[in-house]
């Protein structure tokens, strides 16, 4: 499978094509964007301008899906301030500025990976499931919520996915608990060759310490307070395996193993 | 592009144009090679670095202002230390043909020496002590907040390097002219303010700082009429050459900071934004010059009327 060739970094004027509540506080807002649409690969995300009084600062949010023939790209985002407010209340028609796509995403050379999500982290891993799929892989994912209501995404990812699978805190949908409680047998019986996660850092965690139980490859994607998205503040910087790196550019995406040691 | 409009020299420095980039907001200047062309910049402030890496403070490391003008930072000069930029982010510089001016920080005025004695090498263009660090408890903000020590840590640097030294004020202290004539006694060849101005805001439902180090500078827009002013000041106080920089976001602002006196000016924060902003702003300059008649920027400097 070839990879999409790596391209630059641009500031694209996007145009609205749709905004959608997903649930309670949960949107999808998709733009046209030709430019980010040709260049994104699954895990890269972008630094959005809303152009809003109070709002100075842009906002990371990670490309949940990319189109290049319709050159559309779609952010699903959960309102929790001023900018995801913002954001929500944009119309069909309207124009917010996109600088991306950002840092680097997740690993194309497999063919029967587990994506594992919870909340707004399955927002990348569509991203990558959809990718996947075009280029012919059979992803598998394993999806956590409080409630039944959080796994609203089951049907975003239904064509993308070879598999789907359920946990719920309070077991109104799939296997009750976390997703840590289903994944070891998944894993055991599965027959995939690597795993990514995306969601809370614990989650994850608890994700990459069973992939490494069971000798899977796991890469995981992390989430920090950005200024600049280029890897100019700072902002971002943590500790690796390998010193110093920052998660805006040297990630979002890293190798389990060199971030949770 | 008519950058002979807006070509310079400062400090002997030859500059495209009188606009640089500020320390800690432009990375090495790498970053931003999508969106400028680096050696159309006057020149490009690189993040502080010190004698030892830095891995900066723990915790929150920015926050936007509540009322969205501005931000504040508490990175804590996090950097890889003198030896490897000196090895390996310096070497890979090259190829941008860019003025590179290094901002250095130290926690005795002896590391000030040792750093400004090292970096006098080719391919500096030439250093900028950062005396006004607010976000590191030893040495940094004392250095710019007592006029003694601050013309103790310029001399000694200037007695170590034949490069430019130019010192970067903080807003932080109540007479910034005072500061200004102490560095200029003691041989600094130019000055840089401001930098960020302390601040701090409070996340109102968990009751604590938002920032991890509990206080962090202030930048972008709201600082904009403080940094002014402060060149205004320093403008009547000293006649080194000066680099005016806080919240300059636009062309405007610019012209502004020109009028105020400023022989250049530094965009920080406002790259974050609009990583292009710097060549909007010259841009802007251009035209601005040229409708009004004006043959190169130098006529536009310290042409406040009053
Ligand atoms: C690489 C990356 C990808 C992301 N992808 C998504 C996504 O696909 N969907 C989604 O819903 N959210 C995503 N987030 C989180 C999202 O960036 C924040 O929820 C958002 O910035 C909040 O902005 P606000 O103005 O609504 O909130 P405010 O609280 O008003 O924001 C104030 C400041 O804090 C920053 N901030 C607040 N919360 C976060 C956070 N959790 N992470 C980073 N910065 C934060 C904001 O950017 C802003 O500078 C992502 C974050 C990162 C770093
Ligand atoms: C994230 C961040 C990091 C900074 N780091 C440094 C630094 O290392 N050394 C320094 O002298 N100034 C540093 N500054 C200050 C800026 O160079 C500049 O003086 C200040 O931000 C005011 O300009 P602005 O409002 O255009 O950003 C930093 C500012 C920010 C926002």
């Amino acid at each position: 499978m070839t990879l999409p060739e790596m391209k630059s970094k641009v500031m694209e004027e996007a145009q609205v094509r749709t905004q959608k509540r997903l649930a309670e506080g949960v949107y999808r807002l998709e733009l046209s964007a030709p430019e980010h649409a040709r260049h994104a690969l699954p895990g890269q995300f972008v630094q959005v301008q809303v152009k809003s009084p109070g709002v100075f600062l842009r906002r990371p949010l990670g490309l949940a899906e990319a189109d290049t023939e319709s050159g559309s790209v779609a952010l699903i985002y959960r309102e929790v301030g001023k900018g995801t407010a913002a954001l929500a209340a944009l119309r069909p028609g309207e124009q917010v500025n996109l600088l991306g796509p950002l840092g680097q995403g997740f690993r194309m050379d497999v063919q029967h990976p587990l994506l594992v999500g919870g909340g707004m982290g399955l927002s990348p891993l569509l991203c990558y499931a959809q990718h996947l799929w075009r280029h012919g892989a059979q992803p598998e994912v394993l999806m956590g919520g409080r409630t039944a209501a959080e796994l609203f995404w089951q049907d975003l990812f239904a064509p993308y996915a070879a598999a789907i699978h359920l946990t719920t805190d309070d077991g109104s949908l799939g296997r009750q608990g976390f997703v840590t409680a289903l994944l070891p047998e998944l894993l055991a019986e599965g027959g995939y060759d690597s795993v990514a996660a995306c969601g809370p850092e614990i989650m994850m965690r608890g994700v990459a310490k069973v992939a490494q139980e069971q000798g899977l490859p796991c890469e995981v994607s992390l989430e920090r307070r950005m200024g600049c998205g280029l890897g100019a503040c700072l902002s971002c910087a943590i500790d690796t395996a390998h010193g110093r790196r920052k998660v805006c550019k040297d990630g979002p995406v890293f190798p389990a193993e060199e971030v949770f040691c | 592009m008519q950058d002979n409009l807006l070509s310079t020299s400062f400090c002997g420095i030859r500059m495209n144009t009188p606009v640089l980039t500020a320390s800690g907001t432009f990375g090495f200047g790498e970053e931003f090679a999508d969106f400028v062309a680096l050696s159309r910049l006057g020149g490009v402030c690189v993040k502080g670095t010190t004698l030892a890496p830095r891995r900066g403070n723990e915790g929150v490391r920015i926050a936007e202002t509540a009322g969205g003008a501005g931000m504040l930072n508490c990175i804590g000069l996090e950097n890889p230390g003198a030896d490897i930029f000196l090895q390996e982010t310096l070497p890979r510089l090259t190829k941008y043909s860019m003025n590179i001016i290094v901002n250095i920080s130290g926690s005795t005025p002896e590391d000030y020496g040792t750093l400004a004695e090292k970096l006098d090498v080719p391919g500096v263009a030439a250093i900028e002590l950062n005396i006004s660090c607010p976000n590191v408890r030893e040495g940094g903000i004392v250095f710019g907040t007592d006029p003694r020590a601050a013309a103790q840590v310029t001399a000694e640097a200037k007695s170590h390097t034949g490069k430019p030294v130019i010192v970067k004020l903080s807003p932080n202290v109540t007479d910034i002219k005072v500061m200004a004539r102490a560095v200029e006694e003691a041989g600094a060849d130019a000055i840089s303010l401001i930098n960020t101005l302390l601040g701090m805001e409070i996340d109102i439902r968990t009751r604590k700082p938002v920032l991890g180090n509990v206080t962090g500078g202030l930048s972008g827009p709201c600082v904009k009429p403080v940094a002014l002013r402060m060149v205004y000041e320093a403008r009547q106080a000293v006649s080194l050459p000066l680099i005016g920089m806080g919240g300059i976001t636009c062309w405007q602002d610019a012209v502004q900071f020109f009028l105020a006196g400023a022989d250049a000016v530094a965009v920080g924060t406002a790259n974050f934004v609009n990583p292009a902003v710097t060549m909007e702003i010259c841009d802007g300059l251009e035209a601005y010059l040229q409708a009004n008649g004006m043959k190169n920027i130098r006529e536009l400097i310290g042409a406040l009327e009053q």
